[in-house]
């Protein structure tokens, strides 16, 4: 199944996530990752929904946000067109034999260490998610404690952008 | 001046019209129900909540106007949450009013809370938690608005104690801005000549009239396309009403308990027009199927109904009614004679090989619902009356047997299939109409479901009539087991009915019970004879098919 981008503004009040999560719920539509948070309007959240399904899945998706009165706006983003980037904390074994070599890992993969202990090292990274995954496999061999995704966040490239005011977009 | 926030729920039900509630009071509504009193508008105690939320439902079908139903916090929400669900599948435009506990309590699973907008989001199309008794008059507003336009649905406002009873300075907004809420009335000018041209080019087309018809209030439009372009109707069981169902060119009821010539058209179709209609699995189980035989072309306001359960060759997103009105300008009649021939040969057949079955019953035998729905039919010839049903095989009789001439007549739960819904539906479509006859049908398996508002009906003396089929069975489950399940009837079995009619004199109601087909026509005369309630317990043979 390929995944597809949905960029949502919705008004920014009490309830409206839970009005969205509970859509994909009761619709039987599978959430890859959600990650939410305000706007350049405080009274607008930006959502980003990465849903796993064939075209006419997203489609009901879209058109199913769309009914909610809460959502403003609705937008496939495609995956050419738009930047797209989630963040990640991992906590790794470090003993002092295979410190240098993380540390040369994460510097290949421009991550950063966030914090480090006796027995662990937390690194930050940020790109898509190929780019995750890759870090996450190649630091699996140190035994990896915890790690926490945000989920997809994307924007569109170049001038295109949504607008919460009214349809049209530039 | 300063008013409550109960106040102000009142003054804004008289700004949007509202002449009659539905409802139950309780502790967390009290506020209100005291506001209600320096009111005019009439409230209609319901014996449960559920039968306001349903009572809200017929009374809205009938007059147009938005329902409204009250309740308190807790218990009394939730009971109406199977009558929120039931207006959101039927489209339905209500407004719920529930109390609530005090603000600084919510989320303390206190005495009588309950989660109400979480519980009917799914089946709202909106609802809102007041915390701020400033918010009431922008939200009583929106409510109606939101409940009444595009695609009606129920909403519900659950609306704190300490809200209701703090002070505000009331301002009803004259107009409302909803961002994400504008709904497409206007059909796309491209799309609608498409329609026309695939009209004019159709050897064999059919329109599937749903209850979008009936609510967008497009029959004058509908009967205008049907006749200049000679397209025979189907119609979902939401959308009987929308052409007279004697009309020849009406084929009847569509779908698994639907008419044969209805099915036979929408397979043997080259193009089929879906207006109003969302193409539910009891109407067309194999829509892929059906769709890659004919052309499909479908019209509804919510447009998320479009392509969600059939492929669709022209979807128009809009108000049905001004999308016919704008079709009817560039349309031309194409050449259906061949078809209309056809259909009229089946149906021909088909009437011929029934001959026997339906009208050479058996006088002396157990009633027969579909030769009583007839009959009474027959007899209300010039007569308005709104018929409701309970769901279930007195639905599907009444569906397909009774003449309807007219939108807004027959009231049924469509797309939940609710029993218990009938009754308390007949309650509302009374309060609205209070000149019109109101018939329920029912079975004796649903009639149980809300009998306790044969209290309404009397204290509210509402001139009802009530027809029960009663086999003593789940009729419906019943037919389903012995076909599907080789006769292992499992508990649908209700032998030790009470005497219906001894319950409804205990009500203060008059009522009869008749066992046998003769008595049929002078028992419906003397349920007709005169304005009061009625209840007519009939005694129909358990055997006795739904189709």
């Amino acid at each position: 199944m390929a995944k597809h981008i949905l960029s949502v503004l919705v008004e920014n009040h009490a309830g409206v996530l839970s009005r969205v999560a509970g859509l994909f719920s009761r619709r039987g539509f599978n959430i890859d990752s959600l990650a939410v948070g305000i706007t350049e309007n405080p009274e607008v959240s930006r959502m980003t929904i990465v849903v796993d399904g064939d075209e006419y899945t997203v489609e009901q998706v879209s058109k199913q946000l769309n009914k909610l009165i809460n959502v403003i706006r609705v937008k496939k983003l495609e995956a050419q067109d738009s930047v797209r980037r989630e963040l990640a904390l991992i906590k790794v074994n470090a003993s002092a034999s295979t410190r240098s070599e993380i540390i040369q890992i994460v510097e290949i993969f421009r991550a950063k260490i966030v914090d480090v202990s006796k027995n662990t090292l937390t690194i930050e990274v940020s790109g898509d998610e190929e780019k995750v995954g890759a870090l996450e496999d190649m630091l699996k061999q140190f035994g990896i404690k915890e790690i926490v995704r945000t989920g997809l966040i994307a924007l569109e490239r170049g001038n295109r952008h949504i607008k919460a005011n009214n349809n049209d977009e530039e | 001046m300063k008013v409550t926030g109960a106040q102000a729920i009142i003054k804004a039900l008289e700004i949007e019209n509202v002449t009659h509630i539905f409802g139950y009071p309780g502790a967390a509504i009290c506020p209100f129900y005291n506001a209600l009193l320096d009111s005019n508008i009439k409230h209609i105690l319901t014996r449960h909540e559920q039968g306001a939320a349903h009572a809200a439902n017929g009374y809205a079908r009938v007059t147009g106007k938005t329902g409204v139903c009250v309740a308190t916090s807790g218990p009394g929400a939730t009971n109406l949450i199977t009558g929120i669900a039931t207006a959101y599948m039927d489209s339905i435009p209500i407004v719920a009013i529930t109390g609530q506990v005090p603000t600084n309590l919510i989320g303390r699973d206190v005495f009588q809370e309950a989660d109400i907008t979480g519980a009917t989001a799914p089946f709202c199309k909106h609802n809102y938690l007041v915390k701020n008794v400033e918010d009431l008059p922008r939200i009583l507003k929106e409510a109606f608005h939101i409940a009444s336009s595009g695609r009606p649905g129920p909403v519900l406002i659950d609306v704190p104690i300490d809200v209701q009873n703090s002070e505000l300075h009331f301002k009803y907004p004259e107009e409302i801005d909803i961002r994400g809420y504008k709904p497409t009335y206007k059909g796309h000018p491209l799309q609608i000549k498409r329609i026309a041209e695939a009209i004019e080019k159709a050897k064999f087309p059919v329109i599937c009239a749903g209850g979008g018809i009936i609510s967008g209030k497009a029959r004058d439009e509908l009967m205008e396309l049907v006749i200049k372009c000679n397209i025979p109707v189907v119609t979902t069981l939401m959308g009987i009403g929308s052409i007279p169902t004697d009309h020849e060119m009406c084929l009847g009821m569509l779908g698994s308990h639907g008419s044969y010539f209805a099915n036979y058209a929408i397979h043997n179709a080259d193009l089929i027009i879906i207006m109003g209609a969302r193409v539910g699995d009891r109407a067309m189980a194999s829509a892929n199927k059906i769709a890659e035989k004919a052309s499909i072309i479908h019209i509804d306001i919510d447009p998320a109904e479009i392509g969600k359960n059939i492929d669709v060759e022209i979807p128009v997103v809009g108000d049905v009614k001004s999308i016919l009105q704008d079709l009817l300008q560039v349309v031309k009649k194409g050449d259906t004679d061949e078809w209309l021939e056809k259909i009229r040969k089946v149906r021909q057949e088909h009437t011929a090989k029934r001959k026997g079955t339906d009208e050479d019953i058996d006088q002396d035998g157990a009633v027969k619902p579909k030769f009583l729905l007839k009959m009474l039919s027959k007899m209300m010839e010039d007569d308005d009356a709104v018929i409701t049903t309970e769901v279930g095989q007195n639905q599907i009789w009444a569906a397909n047997n009774l003449t309807i001439r007219k939108p807004g007549k027959f009231i049924t739960s469509g797309g939940m299939g609710t029993m218990g819904y009938g009754l308390p539906a007949a309650v509302g479509a009374k309060v609205g109409c209070p000149n019109t006859r109101v018939i329920t049908i029912s079975g004796d398996g649903s009639f149980q479901m809300s009998l306790q508002e044969l209290g309404t009906i009397k204290q509210h003396k509402l001139g009802i009539k009530i027809v029960i089929l009663n086999n003593s069975r789940l009729g419906m489950v019943r037919e389903l087991q012995k076909m599907k399940y080789c006769s292992r009837y499992s508990h649908v079995s209700l032998e030790d009915n009470p005497d219906f009619v001894k319950l409804a004199y205990a009500y203060g109601i008059n009522g009869e019970r008749i066992t046998k087909n003769f008595e049929v026509e002078d028992a419906l005369k003397r349920m007709l004879s005169d304005d009061k309630a009625y209840l007519l317990d009939c005694v129909v043979d358990p055997e006795e098919p739904t189709l």
